[in-house]
């Protein structure tokens, strides 16, 4: 009796490990005012991670494990997810939230844990140099805000002086993260920044959009989340804005943003960091595996759609991470701190995007350890209220690294010495 | 007439708009607490409950499919029909009427003479239920609210303020069905109140439970009727706001915008929610016009409460609540 049981929890321990090797924490929001944001981003994070576990066996022979924890967009429920899974062996956090970002990054710097956030969180994190455990690849806000204007300069012949762009944001950490950069673009190329915030959760926005009635400024920008999008681009088309002249952040394009204002919506952009839609060759794959085998996350039905995109997207950066990270460890079974390695070399071309079914999709890309931001280059979208479809208007564009490198570089210089953190990479 | 002088004119009719779509969810509160002296802290989450309701049954989806098709492993989502707007929003009305039968029958029917703190805690507690019920019935994606309902600037007020003051005014049509739809509710249940033996003996409820049971009056169906009413009023105001908005899960922070214009109105008058809800709306507005330039705008959520507190400083019972006097 004693043989066998000693032989069972043998069998156990040994079991255990391969079960639950990798494991990547999904800090989802499925429910609270965001939701609709949180729910198919989770889900597309999970349903790739069930793909490579259903098709290839995992990661290197290593299945993955994606335990959620509910945050609802809070950042003390976020920090609690942290706390309440980061012993479980967790890999990278990627918790979809800038709030939630700011709380992490030095937790994660102490626990030593990679935090991967693409395209939202601390915009100079990009510099590897202080920021060691923190990678936000392939584009983040100031990128995206760069990226806007160069539109514009393009729209307008290469010259924006004498314009007046408005920026309508969420007020809190997120929103206010493109201001630095407008304000030093202002300068550059002569237009004239309005800001306009609109508060939590953004149910009414009356007076921000009387105010651009007012003003008329030829350009409005947004940097919204949540049902701040869909009033805003409402309010926008009751005013008669011309609604090509309304360009949000890649958060304030998905479906969920423009379906409310129906008609309205028309001709509203957005820029995106990744193409959308199904058209891709991993949907078969996706569907065979994943769809028809009845393992998709949530209810299955976010498939195609932007922030399913984008959960997907941040999987396959993960996985490619934790692919690379086994190389250079020798070993499937990795740790956090190899992980970090992993993010630190990766390099994603466009041969291995068309290699994981996804041509053209998203940029390529080449880390190291001093630049975690990636090349920042984001694409426009335009939506088509007939087709309700977005559809994209240009190839990527390059930031304009002259005034951005210089932000990136004072701003983590600033927390670097408020946190007394010594460059690294030398 | 000078240009900032026009503007801050718009910014007051709009704020007197605006201030009708807050005294909507008001009113719900307000029916309420007269006729059982519950704050009823789900109200905002009535709303989205009613908002969803009519939209799933408009868009002929099947509820509980999600549940359904994790327990049964079927493919159900839409029932493949289209319901007109008025049948929909039959429907929906009638489901509020069957959660007020639900809610008086296994929550407020076993907290009668329990203090109000007791009262106001199932209402925490029904409203965190009633939000995971809407999610697990509906789901927690976006939807489009669509009952015909104009939106958009109302070319009339343009083009005669535009001739008028050299300035077209913008008002959204939304808001003047808004205004409209709040001047008949307060005017129905004004008359139901007063004229109607069913609005005496509610009346006579809110007084004092104790004599209106002594005549005869039925407890259990004045809260069934009441939370009736307050159902089918925060449906209007979930059709109202979905409207703009779409509906989603943050409908239910409307009730945020409702406490202050409750707190200057009172608690007990509906006439008292209308006026409360146009001087919050119009005052808010005015200040983001006026001062929010000058401190970095994001005026509204919080200067809402401001001018309320004011208000009760010199009326503690609000502009038209009861003052209460207990005498030792």
């Amino acid at each position: 009796m004693r043989k066998t049981l000693t032989a069972l929890a043998l069998a156990l321990a040994a079991a255990t490990p391969a079960m639950a090797e990798l494991v990547v924490p999904n800090l989802s929001y499925r429910t609270g005012p965001y939701a609709p944001g949180g729910i198919p981003y989770a889900d597309g994070f999970n349903d790739y991670f069930t793909l490579l576990n259903e098709r290839d066996g995992g990661i290197g022979g290593e299945k993955v494990v994606t335990p959620e924890c509910e945050t609802a967009y809070n950042t003390e429920k976020g920090v609690e997810c942290y706390e309440a899974t980061k012993g479980s062996g967790a890999l990278v956090y990627n918790p979809l939230s800038t709030g939630i970002t700011y709380q992490l990054i030095p937790k994660v710097s102490a626990d030593k844990i990679p935090l991967y956030t693409p395209g939202y969180g601390r915009t100079s994190a990009a510099n590897g140099k202080v920021f060691e455990w923190v990678f936000n690849y392939p584009a983040n806000y100031w990128d995206a805000a760069s990226v806007a204007i160069k539109y514009l300069l393009d729209q307008n012949g290469g010259d924006l002086n004498g314009k007046k762009i408005a920026l309508v944001y969420h007020n809190s950490a997120y929103g206010k993260e493109p201001i630095r950069t407008l304000t030093e673009l202002s300068k550059k190329h002569g237009y004239t920044l309005i800001e306009i915030p609109v508060d939590h959760p953004g149910q009414e926005q009356k007076s921000q959009w009387l105010q651009i009635r007012r003003d008329k400024p030829d350009y409005v920008l947004m940097w919204g989340w949540g049902v701040m999008n869909a009033v805003a681009i409402q309010e926008a088309a009751n005013i008669k804005y011309p609604m090509e002249n309304f360009i949000g952040v890649w958060w304030s394009g998905s479906e969920n943003d423009v379906l409310p204002a129906g008609d309205g919506a028309n001709g509203y952009k957005s820029l995106a960091m990744h193409g959308t839609g199904m058209d891709y060759p991993v949907y078969a794959d996706l569907k065979q595996y994943v769809y028809d085998a009845g393992k998709a996350s949530g209810a299955g039905d976010q498939v195609g759609s932007v922030l399913y995109s984008r959960g997907m997207y941040a999987a396959l950066v993960i996985s490619e991470a934790i692919r690379k990270a086994q190389e250079l460890a020798g070993t499937s079974a990795i740790n956090a701190v190899q992980l970090r390695d992993g993010f630190e070399q990766l390099e994603i071309t466009q041969e291995r995007m068309t290699e994981l079914g996804l041509p053209n999709f998203g940029q390529a890309f080449k880390a190291s350890c001093e630049d975690h931001g990636g090349p920042g280059a984001a694409l426009i979208q335009q939506w088509d209220a007939a087709a309700k479809k977005w559809s994209l208007i240009t190839d990527f564009i390059a930031p304009d690294d002259e005034v951005l490198v210089p932000l990136v570089m004072e701003d983590s210089a600033a927390f670097a010495a408020e946190n007394n953190i010594a460059e690294r990479c030398n | 007439m000078p240009d900032q002088l026009l503007y801050a004119m718009e910014a007051g009719l709009n704020g007197l708009m605006a201030g009708v779509m807050y005294s909507l969810v008001a009113l719900g509160f307000v029916l309420i607490f007269k006729a059982s002296g519950i704050f009823n802290y789900a109200q905002g989450v009535l709303a989205l409950f009613a908002a969803l309701t009519l939209v799933g049954f408009q868009d002929g989806q099947v509820p509980f499919a999600h549940l359904i098709n994790a327990v049964f492993g079927t493919e159900l989502h839409h029932f493949g029909w289209r319901l007109p707007a008025i049948v929909a929003i039959a429907l929906a009305a009638g489901v509020m009427v069957l959660l007020a039968i639900v809610i008086e029958r296994y929550v407020l029917k076993h907290l009668v003479n329990q203090p109000p703190i007791i009262l106001f805690m199932a209402t925490i507690g029904m409203a965190y239920f009633l939000e995971g019920l809407g999610d697990i019935m509906w789901g927690a994606d976006i939807k489009t609210l669509d009952v015909g309902l104009p939106q958009g600037i109302n070319e009339t007020v343009e083009s005669v303020t535009g001739s008028l003051l050299g300035y077209g005014f913008f008002v959204d049509n939304l808001d003047i069905v808004a205004s409209v739809v709040a001047a008949l509710l307060v005017i129905s249940l004004t008359l139901f109140s007063q004229y109607s033996k069913q609005g005496r003996a509610l009346r006579a409820v809110a007084d004092d439970h104790q004599a209106a049971l002594s005549v005869g009056i039925s407890l259990r169906f004045i809260w069934v009727l009441v939370w009736s009413i307050a159902g089918f009023v925060a449906l209007v105001a979930g059709i109202m706001w979905g409207s703009k908005s779409g509906v989603q899960f943050s409908l239910s922070l409307i009730a945020l915008k409702a406490l202050p214009v409750l707190m200057l109105g009172g608690f007990t008058s509906i006439p008292g929610a209308i006026v409360g809800g146009l001087i919050i709306g119009m005052g808010e507005k005015l200040f983001e016009f006026f001062i929010g330039p000058m401190i970095g705008g994001a005026t509204e959520n919080w200067f809402a409460y401001v001018l309320a507190l004011l208000f009760l400083v010199f009326r503690p019972q609000g502009l038209f609540g009861e003052r209460i006097i207990e005498r030792v």
